[in-house]
């Protein structure tokens, strides 16, 4: 593999990431939320100011960083137990446009000109990149995939499902929405602040504009495209989204356009997901290999 | 003292703008349930479409009327084509939708007219006034003249007119407006043309003001008119112009006499957070 390759995967690995995080908040909580990207933003931010500033190395950062964004994960989540649907939705985009504001103008996050110099993670006291750092990625998204599909078959995970179907119903069962939605809130936020530390030690210079409202649109994109509340969903749409536009680089100018067109078309006529419930590949699926069941 | 006046006249102008803007979301709220946010983009074609005709016939009205003209046309079609058959699903999926139909309109804007900020050299015909001492000048003096004619004809049609009854008959229950012989769609689509004139008229008003139109003058107002028509109330027209007005003031005298460490576009989503937490049904809407 080529290093361009290798750079556009390892991408596509730490926006999965970020995306199964999102999945967490919007497919298995039903709590949707377009400010993905101020908790992606958070973790990135975290892990830079501890490794450049406070001298900690990617390792011994790692576990304060998905603290710290666990943590204003559940401050930010609190305006979900007030408000629903689309209430919540531009609450959220506040949510990203402040956090942007603020990394932006706040001196101590580097203003304008962002934060740069950020190490190489160190394995051994080997420094990872390249493809061994693509393997690391990867190796974080497997334990990503683990940790959803190990919640989706929890008590946790099936409170949660309850209280996106029906709340006044799930709460009438004794299940309480506070408790799981901020647990949802918590478990997503920790995954994206996972994912911005990979991408801050891979990019080595992070600026707000990495982390823009933009940015949770596309997303919130990936997780809808591939099939919101599945488990491989957010991957397949991050592999779609992250690769389309390099494959339409020879379009130039025009690549953009056809890009935000096929998201509409996409979103227009495949609303589902790609793998969600009667979805064009779930039916192609269920005609070649009939009896068997499509991935989910 | 002047200076606070003119100050205080500015924003109300900026405030009349967003109130413009805003006017067709919260109709097109109102009525679907949709956060229509491609509206920013209609209003970005407005801005092209009216220098556009204002270039060729060398009159602003003729700019005006083709602008509007074109944009409730397209504001038509992506009622017709993308939202309509997505009524059916979940909030998110016409909202993403809406936010790929920003996008992709900003695209074809900045592919079709370049990627260069162009000038609007036009003057509103409208005379400046010296009120009290306060000058007036002419494009504020008009962005008000226009913004209250505006408000005034939305009044009169939905208060006074049959269609207006109908439009209220049809935010208040589809189905039924259906079952009483409103041709409720015909209804939509046509609430949909009405929000896209007036954005096309906010589109030329802030091309004339600023002397600038840009492909991407759509991507702050956007987001910034949903913080508007949550803290007014979504749905609430009354509401919405109230916000509008109130945001244009704060924005204007916050910036000039407080030194707010945070750009102004966060101010807006910072006083929607606080109306959210402390009433979640905006300021003027009702449970």
């Amino acid at each position: 593999m080529n290093a361009y390759v290798v750079t556009v995967a390892t991408l596509v690995a730490i926006q999965s990431i970020v995306a199964c995080g999102l999945n967490v908040v919007v497919g298995y909580a039903g709590q949707i939320s377009l400010g993905h990207a101020a908790f992606f933003g958070i973790g990135a931010y975290a892990s830079a100011l501890l490794t450049t500033k406070a001298g900690l190395t990617f390792w011994t950062a790692l576990p304060l960083v998905i603290a710290i964004t666990g943590l204003v994960g559940l401050l930010l989540g609190i305006p979900s137990l007030r408000v629903r649907d689309d209430f919540l939705a531009i609450t959220t985009i506040g949510i990203n446009f402040i956090v942007e504001a603020v990394f932006l103008y706040v001196p101590f996050f580097g203003g304008a000109l962002g934060i740069g110099g950020i190490p190489r993670v160190t394995f051994f006291h080997v420094k990872m990149k390249g493809l061994p750092y693509l393997y690391l990625c990867l190796a974080f998204l497997a334990l990503v995939l683990l940790v959803c599909r190990w919640f989706t078959r929890s008590w946790a995970g099936l409170a949660c499902f309850a209280l996106r179907e029906d709340e006044t119903a799930a709460a009438s069962m004794g299940i309480s929405p506070v408790r799981f939605k901020l647990l949802a809130f918590v478990l997503g936020t920790a995954m994206a602040g996972l994912g911005g530390a990979l991408y801050a030690h891979f990019m080595r210079f992070i600026s707000a504009g990495d982390f823009s409202f933009p940015v949770s649109v596309m997303l919130l994109s990936m997780v809808v495209l591939g099939g919101m509340g599945t488990l491989w969903g957010p991957t397949l749409g991050a592999v779609i989204l992250v690769s389309l536009p390099e494959l339409f680089r020879p379009l130039l100018e025009i690549r953009f356009l056809i890009y935000t067109l096929l998201l509409l078309l996409m979103i227009r006529f495949q609303p589902g997901g790609l793998l969600g419930e009667a979805s064009l590949v779930r039916r192609v699926f269920s005609r070649l290999m009939p009896g068997k069941e499509a991935p989910r | 003292m002047h200076l606070f006046l003119e100050q205080l006249l500015n924003g109300v102008a900026i405030g009349s703008i967003y109130a413009l803007v805003t006017l067709g979301l919260t109709l097109v709220y109102g009525i679907l349930r949709i956060l229509h946010v491609a509206h920013a983009a209609v209003y970005t074609v407005g801005a092209y479409l009216g220098l556009l005709f204002f270039k060729m016939s060398g009159s602003l009205l003729v700019g005006c009327a083709g602008a509007m003209a074109g944009c409730a046309v397209l504001g038509i079609a992506i009622e017709r084509l993308v939202y309509f058959p997505l009524l059916k699903y979940p909030p998110y999926v016409p909202l993403i939708a809406s936010i790929a139909i920003l996008l992709a309109l900003e695209e074809v804007c900045r592919l079709v007219a370049g990627p260069y900020i162009l000038t609007f050299p036009a003057e509103l015909p409208f005379p400046s006034l010296n009120l009290l001492g306060v000058d007036i000048p002419s494009s504020v003096m008009g962005i008000l003249c226009i913004t209250a004619g505006i408000l005034a004809f939305l009044w009169f049609l939905t208060t006074r007119t049959e269609t207006g009854l109908a439009m209220r008959a049809v935010s208040q229950d589809l189905t039924i407006a259906d079952a009483m012989g409103i041709n409720s769609h015909a209804v939509v689509s046509f609430t949909f043309a009405v929000g896209s004139a007036i954005a096309a008229v906010a589109g030329i008003l802030v091309g004339i003001y600023y002397n600038q139109v840009y492909s991407t003058m759509g991507s702050v107002p956007a987001y910034k008119t949903l913080a508007i028509i949550v803290v007014g109330g979504l749905g609430s027209v009354p509401g919405a112009v109230a916000a509008s007005l109130l945001l244009g003031i704060a924005e204007t005298l916050l910036i000039g006499y407080a030194h707010i460490p945070l750009p102004r576009d966060a101010l807006a989503f910072l006083a929607m957070i606080a109306v959210l937490m402390w009433r979640s049904e905006g300021l003027f809407g009702s449970r």
